[in-house]
């Protein structure tokens, strides 16, 4: 038998019993980051700095598109899920905190499409 | 789950010493941040690649000032910062190296790490 009330397990109180798949997540995006940070990083910097025609060039390179939008999928989805548990924690008020959560999940969504559709767009010759 | 009854708290942040575990630990935390926010610039510089080079121009001209520059810096130091003390929450997850000994070791090795990661990109950058 359970020492929790019935009206308290509708209520939601008490342990929530799943989350193990939000750390799995937020460790392998972690993982995976570790890589692709560094070829991020090191990639940019030797190709900033030039003209338009040279950025294009580079970002439409395959190895830079395939790298590219995986590395941008993979920072967004990490951030949602650390952005989520900083909400999580600091904000108490029920309805605030879901709405905080909603609102940075739509706009996780929105910058990461945009991001990688435009990484896209320039290597098909669009730009 | 009211919070509006104001009842004293006994003070934490006020009193308690700050030691290289917590501040590291806040650290991590807040670097996560600024990655998330520096996460929508580089969405809006990959955007602006793809909607031509006079908004191209406009955006990689603002990095190129001596503001955009120290943010940038700051953001590579946030984003090896959150690398190396990922990876050593990585190394935790894994059981290992909890005492406070190795701890420490690893700390002082994560934030080293993170500077001599941010000089060497920066001093590629101008090379």
């Amino acid at each position: 038998m359970q020492v929790r009330s019935p009206l308290a397990r509708a209520r939601g109180f008490g342990a929530a019993q799943n989350g193990t798949s939000h750390w799995w997540s937020q460790r392998i995006s972690a993982l995976a980051l570790i890589p692709l940070t560094f070829w991020f990083v090191f990639s940019l910097v030797t190709h900033v700095g030039g003209d338009y025609a040279a950025t294009v060039a580079w970002i439409s390179a395959p190895t830079t598109v395939v790298l590219l939008i995986i590395y941008l999928a993979v920072t967004f989805y990490h951030s949602q899920l650390g952005l989520q548990v900083v909400v999580e924690d600091y904000v108490h008020h029920e309805w605030l905190k879901l709405g905080t959560r909603i609102i940075l999940q739509f706009i996780n969504v929105i910058v990461a499409v945009a991001a990688i559709l435009s990484v896209l767009w320039i290597s098909l010759g669009g730009a | 789950m009211s919070q509006s009854a104001d009842r004293p708290l006994s003070p934490h942040l006020q009193v308690y010493q700050p030691q290289l575990t917590s501040v590291l630990s806040i650290m991590h935390r807040f670097a996560g941040l600024c990655l998330s926010i520096g996460a929508i610039v580089l969405a809006v510089w990959l955007v602006s690649a793809a909607m031509g080079p006079d908004a191209f121009a406009a955006v990689n001209g603002q990095m190129g000032t001596w503001y955009g520059h120290i943010l940038l810096f700051l953001w590579t130091l946030a984003l090896f910062y959150h690398l190396c003390n990922g990876i050593r929450h990585l190394l935790w997850d894994t059981g290992s190296g909890l005492d406070l000994n190795t701890t420490y070791v690893t700390g002082y090795i994560a934030v080293a790490a993170a500077i001599v990661l941010t000089v060497v990109a920066w001093v590629v950058a101008f090379v």
